[in-house]
């Protein structure tokens, strides 16, 4: 049985390098070698101003690329960038955008969403031209002719509110997962307890990792009468966690009292203690 | 044949989910000895709905349970094997320490990792001697602090919750007081933080009322 996402093994397990062999093996002739090294910046959160220059050049990369066309060394330094926090990643994220290969554009948009620059907004909107009736299975490929999944939730991450009426449509598109992002984008966007009461009903779905996906969307955007159905979910407790807290850090932030916790942010810790 | 082995054998032929889960609450019910091997084996059966039914049966087991819930971990199956660590931490029997420590250090698993976090703070002490005692409560403190400072969040949460019922011996309340001292000034995590605030709170409360 695989080990479930947010069961991830500590990062003391993976393999020893420094920061500066990983610049430097990102220029490696031996490709793998470049492919390890942008990821392991990334999963390190390695911040630096050399770092994050090395990752935007690797954006550009025409050396490693697969049967289908595919860059993965663009996908590995898309990704890491946004883990990395530094802005100036943001103009190079926008132009991955338009990059050949899907999956680029998917990292882009999720390292843009975790950037959260409201400047990437007019090119995310630019990838939902077409609305739903475009929003249809890439010919025999694994995904649909967009990320539309990140983009949407890159769009409500950012607080893109001139895009509500383009996110709109996406409530129904036939995608569950879509029709999810599309659901926390709204809500995000609105701040309308609809939304986060139509994610609450779908985690009574019969799909387990359908679950999974719909508490890290309540986690995301923080929505605190979901907590008892958090707790409450057929999913692992890991995952559940993960979910309260992310209501526990919204919660938070929103407590202008630094030196005293609020009953409900006692309630959610009283809910996660539980779940040890 | 007695009525426990009928329900023993109603576990182990139960040929769907909801059958299985409708015949462990039975064998749970009966509250018997003799159902403790055949509960334990539940947690392997990858149905988390059973698997809490008999988690809560073999806590009201309570002691008698635990050898078997020693001998029978399931070291190739970590989901089975947070379930014995979570049935083990509830009924806090100090025969558990050995196994409580050796899971929160060094088990792969996060799930098992902060079962037995939380498990290592209230185990009943007072059931040793006290030269056995405070060497169990020293092993219990020391594991505890190193893995407050665990890469992953929800390890060092655990940690801080199971400080925090520890701290109700009194000889070690200064070392966890100045460990909630320091990650309240150094963790990146405002979740982290605030679960330290609401521990040194309701220590605070305790500490109260004892003084009163």
């Amino acid at each position: 049985m695989m080990e479930p996402s947010a069961e991830t093994y500590s990062a003391e397990n993976a393999s020893p390098l420094t920061k500066e062999q990983a610049i430097a093996n990102l220029k490696s002739p031996d490709l793998s070698l470049r492919y390890y090294a942008a990821w392991w910046l990334g999963k390190f959160r390695v911040r630096d101003l050399e770092v994050v220059d090395a990752l935007i050049v690797a954006l550009e990369d025409e050396a490693d690329t697969t049967e289908m066309g595919g860059y993965p060394l663009r996908r590995n330094a898309a990704r890491a960038l946004g883990k990395l926090g530094d802005i100036r990643a943001v103009p190079h994220l926008i132009r991955c955008l338009e990059c050949s290969d899907f999956y680029v554009r998917e990292a882009a948009a999720q390292s843009l969403a975790m950037l959260g620059d409201i400047a990437a907004a007019p090119a995310l909107m630019q990838l939902l031209s077409g609305g739903i009736a475009a929003a249809v299975q890439e010919p025999g490929r694994p995904h649909l002719t967009q990320p539309y999944e990140a983009v949407l939730e890159a769009l409500g991450a950012i607080g893109a509110t001139e895009a509500i009426s383009l996110i709109e449509p996406f409530l129904e598109h036939p995608v569950a997962r879509v029709q999810c992002a599309a659901v926390r984008a709204m809500y995000q966007l609105t701040q309308d307890s609809f939304y986060g009461e139509r994610l609450i009903k779908e985690l009574d779905t019969n799909n387990l990792q359908m679950r999974r996906v719909v508490l890290g969307d309540l986690g995301a955007i923080g929505y605190l009468p979901a907590a008892d159905a958090i707790a409450n979910a057929k999913v692992e407790n890991s995952f559940k966690l993960i979910a309260l807290k992310g209501l526990l850090e919204h919660q938070l932030q929103q407590e202008l009292d630094v030196s005293s916790i609020s009953e409900d942010a006692i309630r959610l810790m009283n809910l996660m203690d539980s779940l040890l | 044949m007695t009525n426990t082995q009928k329900l023993i054998r109603a576990v182990t032929e139960a040929d769907s989910p909801a059958r299985i889960v409708a015949a462990v609450q039975e064998l749970a019910a009966a509250k018997d000895e003799a159902a403790i091997e055949t509960l334990i084996a539940v947690f392997g059966y990858n149905n988390p709905t059973a698997a809490v039914t008999a988690v809560a049966g073999l806590t009201q087991l309570g002691d008698i349970a635990v050898p078997q819930l020693l001998a029978q971990i399931d070291d190739y199956n970590y989901g089975a094997r947070a379930y014995s660590i979570r049935t083990l931490a509830a009924i806090a029997d100090p025969r558990a320490l050995d196994i409580l420590l050796t899971s929160a250090a060094t088990d792969f698993a996060p799930s098992v990792r902060r079962a037995a976090a939380k498990g290592l703070g209230s185990l009943r002490f007072q059931k040793l001697d006290i030269p056995e005692r405070q060497a169990a409560q020293a092993k219990a403190l020391e594991t505890l602090l190193f893995i407050c400072q665990d890469a992953d969040w929800s390890i060092r949460y655990a940690a801080i919750v199971g400080l925090q019922a520890l701290a109700k011996i009194p000889e070690l309340q200064q070392p966890i007081q100045e460990t909630f001292a320091e990650i309240l000034a150094t963790d990146a995590e405002n979740a982290i933080r605030a679960r330290v605030q609401l521990a040194q709170k309701q220590m605070l409360g305790i500490g109260l009322v004892v003084s009163c």
